[in-house]
């Protein structure tokens, strides 16, 4: 009996001391989230002002600027989007509602889950050969765009086949049972119900491909931009212009490389800065994607 | 004869549309390995393969150029290594804390927040690595060189700890209750059934977690890109500065390596070579995780 | 209720309540539990039988939220095991449960066996060797599996995976087995093995047996408690209950007109 008692106290501290461990190592991730961001806003803060956000790159750290990034950010992802969500969307209605278990939706199946782990740089080569080189389109925004599609595409289809799934058979049912065609069912039930976690994927990949880097330095985006693309809208006939597509660009994350890797201190607030910018876009992204998620989790229940 | 409605056409048109979206990602996965077959193809014209797998020295771009693609793939090897020292067993202790331990409130508010760690776009890591982490590192290690393979190994490590961490726990809290309580019901804690029955039980899973993390820190490029430095180097030191494959395709993209030379080829060979790497872990993968789902 | 023939008692159940939550699971609940003896537990889905085994050995602790009050005596040593300031391990390290399903670990064979001798830090390779061998041949499963004790466990057939668990509890000498509804996975012939097998081990050890089966709790139990609605209506001798029982709604109940 007393070997019991001293066993268990034995056992019970080792189980103790565990729980301890566990939770120091979850911290550990979090801590130094918040170191990340502490550091980069003592570096950056400073240098964040109105000025900054409305200049070009400059060779004097102190009139540097990220005008160009960030008009250049915001308009490869309206690309990416416009590409990736139709597409994602699509691909994901389709394996879901339409497909029949053959052999070709395996083959599709496993090919986007590997798709899903090809290193982003891969995707950076293919646009390289196949938007800059093949299509010739250039080093220009549109490349830049359908580079970061391609990459997120996966994350996309998976996330609304995940959503989808989520839709009771009962519901698909009684819309059939009211003599609904296939894509009527989709259009007004499977859709609507499902919008919750579809958008969620679809910011949360929007916002990897904002933050993203390596597949744009390898399609060619400039590190040092000082003008921007030609505007959308012009006062001339036919006033909408779609030149800007084939623009030079630079992005967010490209500027702020850019500055981490000169030598002077000053750009390195800089990039700092950039950072502060970059990660604020991104956690905002984010935290809008948990909030629809649980808006909607609230909303419809099952 | 069954009539042909505009309604049915209009059902067979939409279904096709959705049809050729799902085929689009065949397409992606076919041109990639295209382009790099055919460009990689163009290189071992002029290098011969046998150079590439043997040679000792990575130095493309030289007047007496050496393609020996063993440096990039060692710098790769390292720096990933150095990840999956800090990222497995964190990512591990992470998995069980949260999937045993800790009450269903904490893990809901937690889980998301540590996500958070893989949504912080890669640049930023690569600067935290450069101008934080390696000056901190060296006031310990003065041999350290302010490019080396260390602290962005350290800095991916904890940026992969979500991934790994994640996929591992979902693969624990899947190992159905009757077996843990099989555990308990003979007088073992918390730990003693975490370990000797939940994580045998979680095997596929985690080993799948596993393998995510690996393929992950092999293609990650911007960390390593901005503080392992530049330098084709067959070193096992993490002290040095070495560079990796994609470190290496980010330095001659920022060149200007004029298109269909040698050079620019040099990119998509060891783009190549990071595609295959990752494609048998991604594989293996797969099909770890397909067989936990067939277990339970 | 009637009264306890014997006074050699092993367990004792005295004014139980237990709380899921504010759900009221078992009501002041008595019962004795007689040494070396199979006490069988009958009654309805739901009326809380599974609820009271495990009380034995306080596997609702391993859940908030639940709530026990009154006692468990276990006899000689007359401690209250369901008291707070009594570990939930040192409880379970005593009192052994057999599962409803098969669980056994993804382990070999030997290690499912020898898995409680390791929780209780027992090192050496003879004794737990003799352990499993011994245990292993009190389950009846020793002839069928001698020659591939490293193989998985799951490897074996339902019925041989239960008595592979009957073995791991038996392996750490259990003051009291419990068993809840241990052949409801089972084909009739696995089923009838495990009934001679805990007509055996009573020999050697207190068992209390939950069954939704009442030829099974008359086949294999001495005494015999009807539960309804987390409360017992009646506790005797088993050939008592199931010829001359006392109360109306046993009777309805062992004749199959409810439940």
């Amino acid at each position: 009996m007393e070997d019991i008692k001293k066993r268990i106290a034995h056992i019970k501290f080792w189980n103790g001391l565990f729980q301890v461990v566990g939770l120091l190592s979850t911290f550990v991730g979090l801590v130094l989230l918040f170191t990340l961001m502490a550091d980069l806003f003592t570096d950056g803060a400073p240098r964040l002002s109105y000025k900054f956000f409305t200049s070009f790159p400059s060779r004097f750290a102190e009139e540097a600027g990220i005008l160009s990034a960030w008009v250049g950010s915001c308009l490869v992802l309206l690309v990416t989007a416009c590409a990736a969500i139709p597409l994602g969307v699509a691909a994901g209605i389709y394996l879901e509602e339409y497909a029949s278990k053959n052999r070709l939706t395996d083959l599709i199946e496993i090919n986007i889950a590997n798709l899903a782990g090809v290193p982003s740089i891969v995707y950076g080569l293919l646009a390289l050969g196949l938007f800059v080189y093949f299509f010739e389109f250039g080093e220009s925004i549109l490349t830049g765009g359908l580079a970061l599609a391609l990459l997120i595409l996966p994350m996309v289809i998976m996330a609304t086949r995940e959503s989808i799934r989520a839709i009771p058979n009962s519901i698909r049912e009684a819309s059939y049972a009211m003599g609904a065609t296939k894509w009527q069912t989709v259009k007004w039930h499977v859709l609507p119900y499902s919008t919750g976690g579809v958008l969620t994927g679809i910011i949360i990949g929007l916002s990897r491909a904002i933050g993203e880097t390596a597949p744009i330095i390898t399609v060619g985006a400039l590190t040092f931009i000082a003008f921007l693309p030609t505007p959308p809208v012009s006062s001339d006939f036919p006033f909408i212009s779609f030149k800007w597509l084939f623009d030079p660009f630079t992005v967010m994350p490209i500027q702020m490389f850019n500055w981490v890797s000169r030598p002077q201190k000053e750009f390195q607030l800089n990039a700092a800065a950039a950072g502060i910018v970059l990660m604020g876009m991104t956690l905002l992204m984010n935290g809008v994607a948990i909030y629809i998620r649980y808006k909607f989790r609230k909303k419809i229940k099952w | 004869m069954k009539k042909v409605t505009p309604q049915k056409v209009r059902e067979r048109v939409i279904e096709a549309i959705l049809f050729l979206s799902a085929l689009s990602s065949i397409l992606i996965t076919v041109s990639i390995v295209f382009i790099l077959c055919y460009e990689s193809w163009g290189f071992f014209k002029e290098v011969s393969v046998i150079e590439f797998l043997t040679e000792k020295d990575w130095m493309p771009l030289f007047a007496n150029p050496k393609f020996g693609i063993l440096p990039l793939v060692m710098g790769t090897l390292l720096t990933t290594g150095i990840a999956l020292i800090v990222a497995l067993p964190l990512g591990i202790l992470v998995a069980v804390y949260l999937s045993e331990y800790a009450p269903h409130k904490i893990r809901e508010i937690i889980k998301p927040v540590l996500e958070l760690l893989a949504a912080v776009p890669t640049v930023v890591y690569g600067y935290f690595a450069l101008l934080f982490l390696t000056p901190i590192l060296q006031k310990f290690l003065p041999d350290l060189s302010g490019f080396n393979a260390l602290s962005p190994g350290v800095i991916m490590g904890i940026m992969i700890i979500p991934y790994v961490s994640s996929v591992s726990e979902d693969a624990m809290i899947a190992v159905p209750m009757h077996i843990r309580e099989g555990s308990y019901a003979m007088g073992a804690t918390k730990l003693q059934t975490a370990f000797k029955v939940v994580i045998p039980s979680a095997f596929s899973g985690i080993a799948a977690a596993f393998i995510i993390g690996i393929s992950r820190a092999i293609g990650e490029t911007m960390v390593v890109s901005i503080a392992a430095g530049g330098m084709p180097n067959l070193t096992l030191n993490p002290l040095e500065s070495v560079q990796t494959l994609t470190a290496y395709i980010v330095q001659v993209s920022l060149g200007d390596v004029p298109h269909g030379t040698v050079e620019y080829r040099t990119i998509f060979a060891a783009g190549m070579t990071l595609f295959l790497m990752t494609l048998g872990f991604n594989i293996v993968g797969f099909w770890l995780r397909k067989r936990i789902r067939e277990v339970y | 209720m009637s009264a306890v023939t014997s006074k050699d008692l092993k367990a004792e159940a005295k004014g139980l309540n237990f709380f899921y939550g504010s759900v009221h699971a078992l009501k002041n609940i008595s019962l004795p539990i007689e040494r070396r003896k199979v006490t069988a537990l009958i009654g309805p889905s739901g009326c809380g039988k599974t609820t009271f085994l495990r009380c034995f050995n306080r596997m609702h602790d391993l859940y908030p939220h639940n709530r026990y009050e009154g006692e468990i005596l276990l006899y000689p040593d007359n401690v209250n095991i369901i008291s707070p300031e009594i570990d939930p391990i040192e409880v379970r390290m005593q009192i052994s449960m057999v599962f409803q399903k098969p669980n056994p670990f993804p382990k070999t064979i030997y290690e499912n066996v020898a898995y409680g001798l390791r929780v209780r830090g027992t090192r050496k390779k003879q004794v737990i060797d003799e352990r499993v061998e011994k245990s292993l041949r009190g389950a009846a499963l020793w002839e069928e599996v001698k020659d591939r004790l490293h193989n998985l466990a799951f490897d074996l057939s339902g019925g041989q995976q239960q008595r592979l668990c009957i073995a791991r509890a038996l392996a750490t000498d259990p003051r009291i087995l419990l068993f809840d509804e241990p052949t409801s996975a089972l084909d009739p012939i696995a089923t009838s093995k495990i009934e001679e097998l805990i007509i055996e081990l009573k020999n050697e050890v207190t068992i209390i047996i939950v069954t939704h089966n009442m030829q099974q709790a008359a086949r294999v139990s001495d005494y015999t408690s009807f539960m309804y609605i987390g409360e017992i209506i009646e506790y005797d001798r088993t050939d008592k209950i199931f010829t001359a029982p006392s109360s109306k709604l046993t009777e309805d109940y062992i004749t199959g007109r409810f439940g």
